[in-house]
């Protein structure tokens, strides 16, 4: 068991504090941090760079294949592998592929959202580094972190914890990555 | 020094009282107070109330509903009431019922999400459990009433060596998919709603057990920036998604109905107004368990008279337009002229057989319903329970009206004949009800119970921009 130090845990007490911090470490020239919030802070994306998040484009995906599927089943159970005339109508014609296509869509789209947030979100996570300090609990609860990563190209354990503190953090600590 | 400043100038700024709106909580004394407030439920020992309530739900659950199921799938759905000319009985009706009581929650917890509604975080996520449990109830009926259920796989598109394909010109297929889709989706997005406040049952559990089951539930949700920016795309994008099911569900329903030729059921305006009759019922479900849990949970605070107030408006409204509906119905029928029309619509009040539900849905949709437009009734928790009570029964019987009402007396007089449940009809129907509020008791009880992480959000604590949550003067 050999341990490494993986970066910078500091704490906020509001959103507000925690936004102000996260402009002046970006000011700063700081790439590898990362601010943790018990709910989604509005402005924080903006702060942090972040574009247009590529999961709405993983739902539109999911849902457009499965238009397409279910719209090519119904005129290949019906029209082609095995015809059935109903009422003297057309054995295919689009409106009547488009219920089970638009239904089948919205389950596409619902499960390219769910599994396109979780792929890019690299989760199920089940081991990480921050779940060890007992501080970071306080995420879920009341707490506004941030962590800078120690692989930070301006990343000094004492520099950066005085600057954090300066920032008006409090409890900035190390956090060790057991491997 | 500040801070205090700035909320003197902030009042200052604030519209008077009476326009001002009332806070998502009551109350509030910052975010962990919240957090503690909100997951106290499902940390607390098991109360009384609820080992009581959750007896005979379990019971009707686990016995009632499995006999009553077995019984009928292994004898035949003769069992049933069901018999010429009524092949649709209480089968279909409570399937209606079942798929409407789910539609009111998706609505509140999508619908509302997508208007920015900041009540709805309070009651978003009973009204999801709410969804996703009665789906289950309803999905079960279309299931059995096919009459022989081990064939069941026959209405999905599965290749088979006798070449059988579903065909998808018929709306009763279409009804295969939407049930399906409904549980699907909702059940995806109970789930993720939830994701993050697994994650705060996961940092405050004390045993292991407890927190081997959270940490899988969360899968690492650790609230960073990044996850959230991406969580609030796809809660977006399932909010819409979910949307179009409140449309399109109860509409494949209706058109189940309106595509027959029966009189009484095929009117264009069917597919309106089963998605308008099941939202009105949801609500009606809706107003009962908030009433109920607000109290047994100790949530006052959080699920507000405000709250409640604005559900009870949506009810009104919802009841309005199924109003209008019912009096478009009567009037086209009479407009119609046609002898058949006016037959059955003329017999839903002054017929010897099913006069009675009749004159039920009249007097509960239409008259009970307009007692929510005074402002004491819908302060009162009481009486809107009983409210939200008589409305599920005025709803049930509009689908009794509907469904059997206009079957039991078709064009031929020789084609009469009579539908009364038999004791199977009524025991699944106990079973179904027994089911959904066991499970319901079982989330209640172990689930967060309220969205943690939206309330938060819908806080000034959580605002950035506000001097609660740490804005300063001249810049954020």
């Amino acid at each position: 068991m050999s341990s490494k130090v993986y970066g910078l845990m500091a704490e906020f007490s509001t959103p507000g504090d925690l936004l102000r911090a996260a402009e002046k470490l970006r000011a700063n020239g700081y790439a590898k941090w990362e601010p943790f919030t018990p709910l989604p802070i509005h402005g924080l994306d903006k702060v942090m760079g972040y574009k247009n998040s590529h999961v709405g484009w993983v739902a539109l995906a999911g849902g457009a294949f499965m238009f397409l599927n279910v719209a090519f089943l119904v005129w290949f159970t019906n029209a082609f592998e095995y015809p059935i005339m109903v009422g003297g109508k057309p054995l295919f014609s689009p409106p009547m592929t488009f219920v089970p296509s638009y239904i089948m869509m919205i389950m596409g789209g619902a499960f390219g959202a769910l599994l396109g947030m979780l792929g890019i979100n690299q989760l199920p996570r089940l081991h990480n580094p921050l779940f060890a300090k007992k501080r970071f609990e306080g995420v879920t609860c009341d707490k506004f972190i941030i962590v800078v990563g120690a692989n930070d190209g301006k990343f000094c354990p004492d520099g950066t914890k005085k600057f954090l503190e300066s920032l008006g953090a409090q409890n900035v600590e190390i956090v060790e990555d057991q491997e | 020094m500040s801070e205090i400043a700035n909320i003197e100038e902030l009042k200052k700024l604030a519209p008077p009282a009476e326009l001002r709106r009332a806070p998502v909580v009551e109350g509030n004394q910052g975010l962990s107070w919240l957090t503690d407030k909100l997951s106290a439920f499902a940390e607390a020992k098991v109360p009384v109330w609820w080992k009581i309530a959750f007896v005979p739900a379990a019971f009707a659950a686990t016995v009632i509903f499995p006999v009553c199921l077995f019984y009928q799938v292994f004898t035949g759905v003769g069992v049933w009431g069901n018999n010429h000319p009524n092949m649709w009985g209480w089968d279909i009706v409570n399937f209606i019922w079942w798929v409407g009581v789910a539609h009111a929650g998706t609505l509140i917890s999508a619908m509302l999400f997508l208007t920015r509604q900041h009540w709805r975080t309070t009651i978003g996520r009973m009204a999801e459990a709410m969804t996703v449990f009665s789906v289950m109830m309803a999905g079960l009926y279309p299931a059995i009433h096919v009459g022989r259920a081990w064939f069941d796989w026959f209405m999905f598109p599965v290749p088979t060596s006798n070449g059988n394909w579903p065909q998808f010109k018929s709306p009763l297929m279409w009804d295969v998919f939407a049930v399906n889709t409904y549980l699907m989706v909702s059940s995806l997005f109970f789930f993720m709603g939830m994701i993050p406040d697994f994650a705060v049952l996961r940092d405050r559990s004390k045993t292991r057990v407890r927190k081997t089951i959270f940490s899988i539930l969360a899968m690492g949700w650790t609230g960073s920036a990044w996850q959230w920016h991406n969580y609030e795309k796809a809660y977006v994008v399932l909010c819409g998604l979910c949307t179009l099911l409140v449309f399109t569900v109860s509409s494949i329903v209706g058109l189940d109905f309106c595509t027959a030729q029966i009189a009484g059921w095929h009117a264009t305006i069917f597919p309106l107004y089963f998605v308008i009759g099941a939202v009105f019922c949801g609500f009606g479900m809706m107003l009962c368990l908030l009433t109920s849990l607000r109290k047994l949970c100790k949530l006052e605070e959080v699920i507000t008279k405000n709250h409640i107030d604005k559900v009870a408006k949506l009810c009104l409204v919802s009841g309005l337009i199924i109003n209008y509906i019912y009096l478009m119905e009567f009037f086209i029928a009479w407009y119609s002229g046609d002898p058949y029309e006016r037959w059955v619509f003329g017999h839903r009040f002054f017929g010897h057989n099913y006069a009675f539900f009749g004159w039920m849905m009249m007097l509960i949709n239409v008259l009970t319903t307009q007692l929510l437009w005074i402002k004491k009734i819908r302060a009162n928790m009481t009486v809107l329970f009983f409210i939200g009570v008589a409305i599920n029964f005025g709803m049930w019987s509009e689908r009794m009206v509907i469904v059997v009402g206009s079957t039991n007396q078709d064009f031929l007089p020789a084609n009469w004949g009579l539908y009364h449940p038999t004791i199977w009809d009524i025991g699944l129907y106990i079973g179904t009800l027994g089911a959904f509020f066991m499970l319901y008791l079982l989330f209640v009880k172990f689930l967060p119970v309220i969205a943690i992480s939206e309330v938060k959000g819908a806080t000034p604590q959580g605002d950035p921009h506000h001097p609660l949550g740490g804005a300063q003067k001249g810049g954020h």
